[in-house]
């Protein structure tokens, strides 16, 4: 069963034999989340027996909307930043401690932290009622002993703490800054979410794994998941991309876009597989680690509001309300389509009587107004398409094997989904020069992509032989190496302890689908002579799904 | 600190697949620790700051500037083209105005290339900053280009190539020849004849530190700037002035290189050397980036930093203090001396040895400058090195004088193969590069 909690629908489709048995869709309860989970369910398991459930997948809005709407914890955060970037620019809240210490690039303690001063700010978070409590240091991925000093010092003033390297592996401080306060400032309305839903599948008489979706379209075991619930944010977007994934069975480089009311997200599949944001999923204004499908949305929908100024016409990027074919106060681009009969939904007199003032002011026929308006809706959408693929050639390599071999894209195909997609796709893919495709159950790719998403997990390994160390960036462990370590060695560690992880976050042993994304190696020179070797290794279990569905 | 904040370009290329040789400074692990620094302070999440992946450069674009013996692809490799085609990436992105300005973060180096490249020296086989300017002036006009060298090591490939252009200006700042590579750069190095005060030489005492450079850059350089009124400063930016480079032995800091680069506001800024790679690199770099984007680098420093172990003796103040009033009197004096030095002749010649450390060869060259006073002058290039091969080459000068160009031409079609292996014409005007 897989279910996505949107913002406007809640959707859940069953899947048996890799085939659409039931799909449900109720309006989402903004207010109670779980209400929309309870009729959904109410509808798709009526008449079935949970007990032949394999496992349940659930996307939701709860992390996402929690962060938009301002219902998160207030945070105590103590940052080791050290000499670089200036604290102003670092400030995330009014709540932030800057204390001094330092780790350097390669993970070695220049300046200890002062126990005493951190035993205050603990003190001082307790007196200000701060439950919650997140650590970040500079560099704390290649030495965390710094963040792990400070929570011991501090564990006793507050409930719950969250250390900066174990959000992700990758550098970059006021992202882990930023990801560890998110994760903080969500962390209870996630974790009662989680009771709540748990108990609700109890109820249901539900008893297999259930998973909840993360940014990047993989899953993670929803017990596993109370201490990262910041990764389960922007996963509705990622629900649907992985949806899209699950009912094609192109290898070629390909387009997505979801063409929702209100935006359209676009994704870019090269050679079939969903590409990934290079250092994190931006939520809200904060930049973060986050690891998470590369989407870019865009304000044009079918609900936009259509504009006239100084004789133009202007697209969105507001959505005021439904198409005025459906009682919505302007006319959308949805009222446009209805006018031009590409889609017989609504009513068609009040969409005409919604472009009647603006094809007075083009000077035009109603229907000469529907087609601008619906022509320039598809130009802003494949434009930003066009734009999308240029920016993913154009993204910097630091190699000279990569400068040369300059890989283009070239999508062979269109994959269309969302409310709009039948009206759209044929000029779209007109327009975008490739053939169009709409999966047959569109309407519900969010909840399939959710119901056959695997688990998902990455693993950053840099192995130091000068220092004898090697880091294990999402973990926080430090193990000694011996002066022969090599390459080899590090891949294999950080194959093995991918496995090791993807399985505690649920992963099934045959969905391991482990990659390496990151290998290499440099000669460490001092003076005249290597001293040593600076291994980076980087692997992921890629994103993708149990199965593809079968048509 | 409230500044204005800039729309910078990062074009950072560490070709972490490319070395002169497994253990030389110019190695894959050189710009690995700046590359973590720069990742982990999140630089490149500032809108101001936008990263910009390199091009490629060309060998037409190579050939504009040098003369590449025997020819060109026999002495580069393609990272030379990458790291040039990053010098020009960085200035595209400012001549469109997408950027206000913009760093090439790239290796390998170019600073020491000079005209004629026979191979490599000091670790430099093509004059990346060269090749931009010259791309820019044939793509975007002809430009007053000042190029500010604050490498450690005398710029002297720069030098050499704009020797005799009156229309760029080359002012190094470096540790004195008599105690570094490559053994030049002091103040009667001044520019060829046509182009007297076009080239200033700036040499510094070992262990000066933020103060003299700081002082250099108000008293000298910045005057001068002033009154050669350049369209385009370019930072030829090495960072082995820096306390804790061990090739060198000057005592910069991460801080002052900010300071610098805040006060110069290049244009453009393109890496040179600098070898420190652990504890000088990834601050120094850090320094930059936000200076150039106006943002606020003073908590910028080396975990290390210890000003009163580098601050520089009061004697070295005062002779820094003296020779900035000496160079600056010789720029003043630039247009004297073209009377006093170079009287009626026609023509000037000058005999240079050059030394290619890197790949070991000795070259003899002789330069010849038609005296003019209405362009740069004709220059023509005679050539000898021990690998055996004799060259001459012509070089017609950007926005050249009919009389330059018509007798350029002439020695060009007059010079046989009989004494040179090969006979090469660069005409900078029109672009044309002509071998036989």
């Amino acid at each position: 069963m897989g279910i996505d909690v949107g913002g406007t629908h809640t959707d859940a489709v069953l899947i048996e034999d890799l085939r659409i048995k039931k799909k449900a869709k109720v309006i989402t309860n903004e207010r109670d989340l779980l209400d929309s989970l309870w009729r959904v369910t109410d509808d798709l398991l009526r008449e079935e027996n949970p007990e032949r459930l394999e496992r349940v997948v659930l996307s939701t809005t709860i992390s996402t909307n929690a962060i938009v709407q301002g219902k998160t914890d207030r945070v105590g955060m103590i940052l080791v930043s050290g000499p670089g970037l200036s604290p102003s620019l670092l400030r995330i809240n009014e709540d932030c401690h800057f204390i001094p210490g330092y780790v350097n690039h390669r993970g070695m303690e220049i300046a200890g932290i002062d126990r005493d001063n951190v035993s205050r700010i603990g003190e001082r978070f307790q007196r200000d009622g701060i439950d919650h409590c997140g650590i970040v240091g500079k560099f704390s991925i290649r030495n965390p002993q710094q963040e792990i000093e400070i929570r011991e010092t501090i564990a006793t003033h507050v409930r719950h703490v969250s250390l900066g390297h174990r959000m992700a592996g990758r550098l970059n401080f006021p992202r882990r800054i930023a990801t560890t306060f998110l994760n903080e400032a969500i962390r209870e309305i996630y974790t009662n979410f989680v009771k709540q839903v748990l108990d609700l599948m109890h109820l249901r008489n539900v008893s297999v794994p259930i998973y909840i979706l993360k940014a990047d379209g993989g899953t993670i075991d929803i017990a596993q998941s109370g201490e990262f619930p910041v990764q389960t944010i922007l996963s509705g977007p990622a629900a649907s991309i992985m949806g899209i994934l699950s009912m094609v069975e192109s290898r070629d480089d390909a387009i997505a876009l979801d063409i929702g009311g209100t935006t359209t997200d676009i994704a870019v599949f090269a050679g079939g597989v969903p590409l990934l944001e290079a250092v994190g999923v931006t939520i809200f204004g904060h930049k973060t680690l986050v690891r998470g499908l590369r989407i870019r949305s865009i304000g044009v929908g079918g609900d936009s509001r259509v504009r006239c100024e100084d004789g133009r016409i202007v697209i969105g990027p507001e959505r005021e309300g439904p198409a005025a074919a459906f009682g919505g106060p302007f006319p959308t681009p949805t009222d446009a389509m209805i006018v031009l009969g590409l889609t017989s939904i609504g009513e068609r007199e009040r969409a005409k009587g919604a472009l009647l003032p603006l094809s007075r002011h083009m000077q035009c026929s109603v229907l000469e107004a529907a087609k601008t308006i619906f022509e320039q809706t598809c130009e802003k959408i494949a434009s930003a398409c066009l734009d999308e693929m240029e920016a993913i050639v154009n993204r910097p390599v630091y190699t000279i094997h990569e400068i040369l071999e300059d890989r283009r894209l070239e999508p062979k195909i269109l994959y269309v989904v969302g409310g709009s997609a039948r009206p759209m796709a044929f000029r779209l893919g007109e327009m975008l020069g490739c053939p169009v495709y709409i999966p047959e159950h569109a309407e519900v790719a969010n909840a399939i992509g959710a119901a056959l998403a695997r688990t998902t997990a990455e693993m950053t390994i840099l192995a130091d032989t000068e220092q004898g160390t090697l880091t294990i960036g999402e973990e926080g462990d430090r193990i000694v190496i011996p002066p022969q370590f090599t390459r080899e060695d590090a891949i294999g560690i950080a194959k093995e302890k991918l496995r090791e992880r993807a399985i505690k976050m649920g992963a099934k042993e045959e969905d391991l689908e482990i990659e390496v994304t990151e290998d290499q190696e440099f000669n460490m020179v001092r003076g005249f002579y290597t001293t040593g070797k600076n291994i980076r290794v980087r692997a992921q279990v890629k994103p993708g799904l149990i199965a593809s569905l079968r048509t | 600190m409230l500044k204005k904040e800039r729309k910078t370009g990062l074009i950072f290329f560490p070709a972490f697949d490319w070395a002169i040789s497994p253990t030389h400074p110019e190695r894959e692990e050189r710009l690995l620790y700046t590359q973590d620094q720069v990742f982990e302070e999140g630089l490149l999440d500032f809108d101001s700051i936008i990263e910009f992946k390199p091009g490629l450069a060309t060998v037409g674009d190579v050939n504009r500037v040098h003369i590449c013996v025997p020819d060109t692809r026999s002495v580069i490799t393609e990272s030379h083209l990458v790291s040039a085609g990053g010098a020009i990436t960085a200035a595209e992105k400012v001549m469109k105005r997408e950027v206000d300005n913009a760093f090439a973060l790239v290796r390998p180096p170019g600073h020491h290339a000079m005209l004629v490249v026979r191979g490599a020296r000091g670790f430099c086989n093509v004059n990346i900053e060269a090749i931009m300017v010259e791309y820019i002036r044939k793509h975007y006009g002809p430009r007053r280009v000042a190029i500010v060298d604050t490498d450690c090591h005398h710029g002297d490939g720069t030098q050499d190539i704009y020797w005799n252009d009156p229309n760029t200006l080359c002012i190094s700042i470096h540790q004195d020849g008599r105690t570094l590579y490559p053994g030049t750069g002091f103040h009667r190095e001044f520019g060829g004849p046509n182009a007297l005060g076009a080239t200033i030489n700036i040499p510094l005492p070992p262990r000066t530190s933020d103060e003299g450079f700081l002082y250099i850059l108000d008293h000298v350089i910045l005057p001068i700037l002033d009154e050669f009124k350049p369209d385009l400063v370019i930072n030829s930016a090495g960072q082995d002035n820096h306390y804790s480079d061990p090739i060198t032995d000057m005592c910069f800091t991460a801080q002052g290189y900010a300071l610098l680069n805040d006060r110069l506001s290049p244009h453009i800024a393109v890496l040179e050397g600098g070898y420190s790679i652990e504890k000088a690199l990834p601050y120094v770099n850090v320094g930059i980036i936000l200076a150039m984007a106006g943002l606020d680098y003073s908590n910028v420093r080396e975990p290390d930093y210890d000003p009163l172990t580098i601050r520089q003796s009061d004697e070295i103040s005062r002779y820094v203090e003296k020779e900035a009033a000496e160079i600056y009197t010789l720029w003043e004096k630039r247009g004297l001396m073209r009377e006093k030095l170079i009287g009626n002749v026609e023509y000037v010649r000058r005999k240079k040895p050059v030394y290619y450390d890197t790949d070991g060869i000795s070259e003899q060259q002789e330069e010849t400058v038609r005296v003019c006073t209405d362009c740069g002058g004709l220059v023509t290039i005679a050539s000898a090195a021990d690998t055996g091969n004799r060259i001459f080459a012509v070089i017609i000068p950007g926005q050249s004088c009919p009389a330059c160009r018509a007798k350029g031409e002439e020695i060009y079609t007059e010079t046989g193969k009989d004494k040179y292996n090969y006979v090469y014409l660069q005409d900078r005007e029109r672009d044309i590069f002509l071998v036989k």
